[in-house]
């Protein structure tokens, strides 16, 4: 890059127009590209957010990281590499599935479903891994590192390492590694070394502090894979460029199913990967209303949230201007969410961006608001979704109730929500949050098989199995 | 952005406090000596006179850091110490009382290092004005490159402060020379691609780096990050014009209070006469 960051390219609009079309293997992907267009912002500034707010010693990197990948993007050998992985290894397109019990719950709007929980490792994480590790070998670089929240960046991020043949440090919060030890064991097995994070708060933020730290120091050999679009440039831009398949195929989908636009569309925004990409195939449709759910924990007036857009104010963290949870003092405020994919005080400066413009309606849903809309999903469609996917969908039961307040025939009201990830790894919260387990942390009902009585001192009830010994 | 880049940098008014230190220690015959103690450790009164016991034993320039909640290029000694300041309730607006206090008992230029985003929540015309008027000589930002640093050149230019930026062993050419111009003071030449913290040993990057300054017209270079021990200070005292320690100055203040990090300043000092001979001593540091 030039010396300036904002000397991007003139107008690469247009090819990236059909770089998404060849991605989404669309033939028609280039037709609403307006003057005015939302789409494709190229980075490095989205209005007055994005930037590099940046250490000069990894200046280097992101301009090597920035030009390979503005070849990258308009090299059909690079393109087809991706759309084959997408569609071989992570079985994209992934479904558009209606949700024909739940939209009851949701003033009768249909509602539709993208199911990225369907990919391979179970979220839209998988789209970025790939895309940014195929960069990593483009650039003769033999290891990568990558935070993570809950552990689904990193098991993505160890999934593309093992696959592509890259060593793979993962950095993780401690709180979060005992929360998920689960996701540690499966980075674990996919050959990626895990290292618990004790600095700060000990969470995802914390986690991405200690990879910059560790990018500094061995950016000869290292790419930093960052899981979200937030970070310094090209990061945002390149992060939702491997994303913007969601919207492609979501806006093919409904439009095959249904036969024309959707009213409205919801994702869940922790830094907001998976919602800018979803909301990338309908930016430019000026009728397609745009929601983003960010976290709003014990509830925003408690403190304890990740609201980010809602509440935070504009500042600079992890190298972008954008939203921040900051104290008076501009120290970064501790976010606080039932989901560990959304808890995180900072968000993408694209959606600071879309946010100010007003394109994008930001809200904060509760951690009970959500788990609501979770068990909802799982007992009306069969369906368990990531508790950070649940968000999303107890937003859309509220615009659903909005838009059709009034209406004679609600099921014209027609809404895409990003399933941005299956729950299985949610599934012991989301057990103690419903009182499904005891004070040992057990599923209360589960231990009354001979099982529990080995080493129990508390076991007197149960004789028979006591005699058996 | 661009036109931002080429301040008049030598107003007839202005004098650097820190380019003046600098050459008031060439002039004595030696090397300046560059010591960092964050503020508020181990706590405000302490940091304070932490700094004016390094300015009375030697150093010429006082780097004052300000604790951040998330400082990317510090190590796990200076991490923890700004931590536990925060943690004891450290207000970013207590800086200029520490600034204050320093420079009226010492003859040393009182620098801020800081991290971008709490300059940006106070105002940086308003963060600069209150450094300026609290005696300060400028900022050193190791988050803030010249790219992104147009409000900062309006605040430096209309109070008067210096501009310390930093180069990178993988800063290209193009980049060394962009920032050597928007710089003010002194260069800062980082010596390895790494965060703050004691190493055995200062990378052969480190002169690299100062030679490209150079080149570039820099006329004062100063090296830090991993500089720990006099010898480290003798090797880099031969090419730079001044030396920045910081982590082992942390660990004395941390471990042995004010008179150790008096006596550590003093014997690193001592490795900066560019005519004195060496002393054999470490610090264990």
């Amino acid at each position: 890059m030039a010396p300036m960051p904002t000397a991007s390219s003139s107008d690469p609009a247009d090819m990236n127009d059909a770089a998404t079309a060849f991605l989404a293997g669309s033939a028609d992907g280039g037709g609403f590209v307006q003057e005015h267009s939302l789409r494709h912002a190229p980075g490095p500034y989205f209005g007055s957010y994005g930037g590099r707010w940046m250490p000069e010693s990894l200046i280097a990197a992101l301009d090597e990281l920035e030009e390979t990948f503005e070849k990258a993007k308009v090299d059909p050998d690079f393109l087809a590499e991706i759309a084959e992985l997408n569609k071989n290894y992570s079985g994209r397109p992934s479904l558009l599935t209606e949700a024909k019990r739940f939209s009851a719950h949701a003033g009768g709007a249909r509602i539709f479903l993208k199911r990225e929980d369907l990919n391979h490792t179970g979220s839209h994480k998988i789209n970025n891994v790939l895309g940014q590790a195929l960069l990593a070998k483009r650039m003769g670089k033999t290891r990568i590192i990558a935070e993570t929240g809950a552990g689904q960046h990193g098991v993505a991020s160890a999934t593309a390492a093992a696959l592509l043949g890259l060593e793979c440090v993962v950095y993780m919060g401690a709180e979060d590694c005992r929360r998920q030890a689960l996701n540690v064991a499966r980075m674990q097995l996919l050959g990626a070394t895990v290292v618990p994070v004790t600095n700060g708060s000990q969470t995802l933020k914390d986690a991405i502090n200690d990879a910059l730290r560790d990018w500094v120091a061995n950016v000869e050999s290292t790419h930093y894979l960052l899981g979200t679009v937030a970070g310094a440039h090209p990061f945002p831009a390149m992060v939702r460029f491997f994303h913007e398949v969601i919207g492609q195929e979501a806006r093919e989908q409904i439009l095959t199913q249904v036969g024309r636009l959707p009213d409205a569309v919801c994702a869940c925004i922790g830094g907001g990967s998976n919602a800018i990409g979803l909301f990338h195939g309908f930016l430019d449709d000026d009728d397609v209303k745009m929601y983003g759910f960010e976290a709003g924990g014990d509830g925003i007036e408690t403190g304890r949230h990740a609201a980010t857009i809602t509440l935070g104010k504009p500042g600079v963290l992890h190298g972008a201007r954008s939203y921040v949870m900051q104290d008076d003092d501009g120290q970064t405020i501790e976010s606080h969410s039932i989901s560990a994919g959304l808890d995180y005080p900072g968000v993408g400066p694209e959606h600071a961006y879309l946010a100010d413009l007003g394109r994008v309606r930001y809200e904060p849903i509760d951690d009970a608001e959500a788990m609501a809309a979770f068990k909802l999903l799982c007992q009306t469609e069969g369906i368990i979704p990531a508790i950070e996917s649940a968000h999303a969908l107890a937003g859309a039961m509220k615009v659903g109730q909005r838009l059709t307040e009034g209406e004679s025939t609600p099921s014209d009201t027609i809404i895409i929500v990003n399933l941005s990830g299956r729950g299985d790894k949610d599934v012991e919260t989301a057990a103690a949050w419903f009182g499904m387990l005891d004070e040992q942390g057990n599923v209360k009902g589960t231990m009354l098989s001979t099982r529990s009585a080995k080493g129990a001192t508390t076991m007197d009830n149960n004789a028979e199995d006591a005699t058996n010994e | 952005m661009s036109e931002s880049l080429t301040p008049p940098a030598d107003g007839a008014a202005f004098v650097s406090k820190s380019a003046a230190a600098i050459d008031r220690a060439k002039a004595a015959g030696r090397k300046a000596l560059i010591a960092y103690l964050p503020a508020g450790f181990p706590d405000k009164q302490a940091s304070i006179n932490a700094a004016i016991a390094v300015a009375r034993n030697g150093a010429d320039i006082i780097e004052i850091g300000i604790p951040y909640s998330d400082p990317v290029m510090d190590g796990a000694v200076i991490q923890a110490a700004t931590t536990q300041a925060l943690a004891q309730g450290f207000h970013v607006a207590d800086v200029f009382d520490v600034v204050a206090a320093v420079t009226a008992e010492t003859d040393a230029a009182v620098l801020v290092m800081t991290y971008w985003n709490p300059v940006l929540r106070m105002g940086v015309d308003e963060f600069a004005r209150r450094l300026a008027e609290a005696g300060g000589a400028g900022l050193i930002t190791p988050d803030l490159i010249p790219d992104e640093a147009s409000e900062w050149f309006a605040a430096s230019e209309k109070y008067g402060l210096d501009r310390v930026f930093l180069v990178a062993p993988s800063s290209t050419p193009e980049r060394v020379a962009m920032t050597v111009q928007a710089s003010r003071g002194f260069v800062y030449a980082v010596s390895i691609m790494g965060v703050t913290g004691a190493r055995s040993s200062v990378s052969n990057a480190a002169q690299a780096v100062v030679t490209a300054a150079q080149l570039a017209g820099a006329e004062r270079v100063c090296v830090g990050l991993g500089v720990s021990k006099p010898e480290h200070v003798r090797e880099i005292a031969a090419y730079a014009d001044g030396v920045i320690v910081g982590t082992a100055l942390v660990v004395a203040l941390r471990d042995g209070g004010v008179p150790a990090v008096g006596a550590l300043a003093k014997e690193l000092s001592g490795g900066l006469s560019t005519t004195a001979p060496s002393t054999s001593s470490t610090t264990g540091v």
